[in-house]
């Protein structure tokens, strides 16, 4: 037992020390761990994300709460959040001092400036694996095993529509809408 | 003072839907308006902190007002503040979906669900483009990144470092060709 509130704890830690960018730059490195860890199927994991989004609480602490819940109880819980938390914390009190300075170092400039590019290439790729596993429950490196469905691919066109119109919508919304969809094209079409 | 921090970072927790930005609007009104921890500078810093430190944005503006406040141990409270909500909260959805998920029309939802979720990461990579400096170096790194875990070929981590390596390289070269002009 101890050993796995350790493992969530250090995995979790690393999450934190790389995520650059918001919540959202953490997915990459949570399905990267989560999936390879053989805690979660992708599936079940886009599940997590789905209910982390659409509960009160910043996403990367429910999402990192939901798993380690999920792996070892409520301890698991604790452990994966403080996980989480640490770095943030530790690097928040050094630089607080002295935060001009921190910002201004051409090291650190320098570093951002390549991060955020390559972050949003990273990000692009989880988006397109969450798709095709969504739409089509297949992975890029099998794609030529494409079962091809009309049906999932209107809640995609629908979906993506509403949010490139309404920009500003809540991603509840879209949970609510894309759920109810799936309910009706699923349960009593398919 | 130490348990309105505590609770003016719960109520946050409790309130905020979704990423660390919505909780933006809520700092600003408590920390800066109505208990005046911070200046509206240091709330503009707090921002440029969450941008180039890693972490979610919530709990490094929690530290950082934390710390300003009331120090180390100021920073834990607001920080635990932010955090308790949704401990408490997700555990029991957790417990809730568990009982759930093997429901057929629980998982005809969330199959529904997943292709929304997939969607919103698509629309955060826009968003996140958008706000980028759109020069030669961000375009390639942009394919670094998508080719690098598309492809399954390095962990995330290496390819973040990658990223911050070549910045930092490309800094150095730049700063020194300015210096030469």
């Amino acid at each position: 037992m101890f050993s796995l509130l350790w493992e969530l704890f250090i995995t979790f830690f690393k999450i934190g020390i790389f995520t650059f960018g918001g919540g959202y730059a953490m997915i990459p490195l949570i399905t990267e761990e989560v999936v390879a860890k053989n805690w979660l199927e992708t599936s079940r994991l886009i599940d997590f994300i789905a209910i982390s989004e659409s509960t009160p609480g910043p996403f990367a602490i429910n999402i990192s709460t939901f798993i380690g819940y999920n792996q070892a109880g409520i301890l698991g819980a604790i452990f994966a959040t403080f996980g989480v938390v640490l770095p943030s914390f530790i690097i928040i009190i050094i630089i607080a001092k002295a935060f001009h300075k921190f910002a201004t170092n051409k090291f650190v400039v320098g570093f951002l400036r390549g991060v955020k590019p390559v972050v949003v290439g990273v990000i692009f790729s989880v988006a397109i694996t969450f798709l095709l596993k969504s739409i089509f429950d297949l992975s890029v490196l099998d794609i030529l095993n494409v079962d091809f469905r009309w049906s999932t691919l209107i809640i995609f066109a629908v979906v993506f529509a509403m949010t490139r119109i309404w920009k500003k919508i809540h991603p509840i919304f879209i949970v609510l809408v894309s759920g109810i969809m799936g309910l009706i094209i699923y349960g009593l079409i398919l | 003072m130490l348990f309105t921090l505590f609770w003016t970072f719960f109520k946050i927790g409790l309130f905020t839907f979704g990423g660390g930005y919505a909780m933006i609007p809520f700092i600003h009104q408590y920390a800066v308006e109505k208990y005046k921890w911070i200046t509206d500078d240091e709330f503009l810093d707090i921002i440029a902190i969450a941008e180039s430190t890693p972490g979610p944005i919530a709990i490094n503006s929690a530290t950082y007002i934390g710390y300003k406040v009331k120090g180390v141990g100021g920073s834990a409270l607001a920080t635990l503040g932010v955090v308790l909500p949704s401990i408490v909260i997700i555990t029991l959805i957790a417990a809730f979906f568990m009982q759930f998920k093997d429901n057929v029309y629980v998982e005809y939802t969330f199959k529904g669900i997943r292709i929304g979720v997939a969607i919103l990461v698509l629309n955060a990579a826009i968003r996140m483009y958008k706000k980028l400096d759109k020069n030669l170096l961000s375009f390639f790194l942009i394919l670094v990144g998508f080719g690098l875990i598309l492809f399954e070929i390095l962990p995330v981590i290496y390819v973040i470092l990658i990223g911050g390596i070549t910045g930092i390289i490309y800094q150095l070269v730049k700063v020194r060709g300015e210096d030469n002009v």
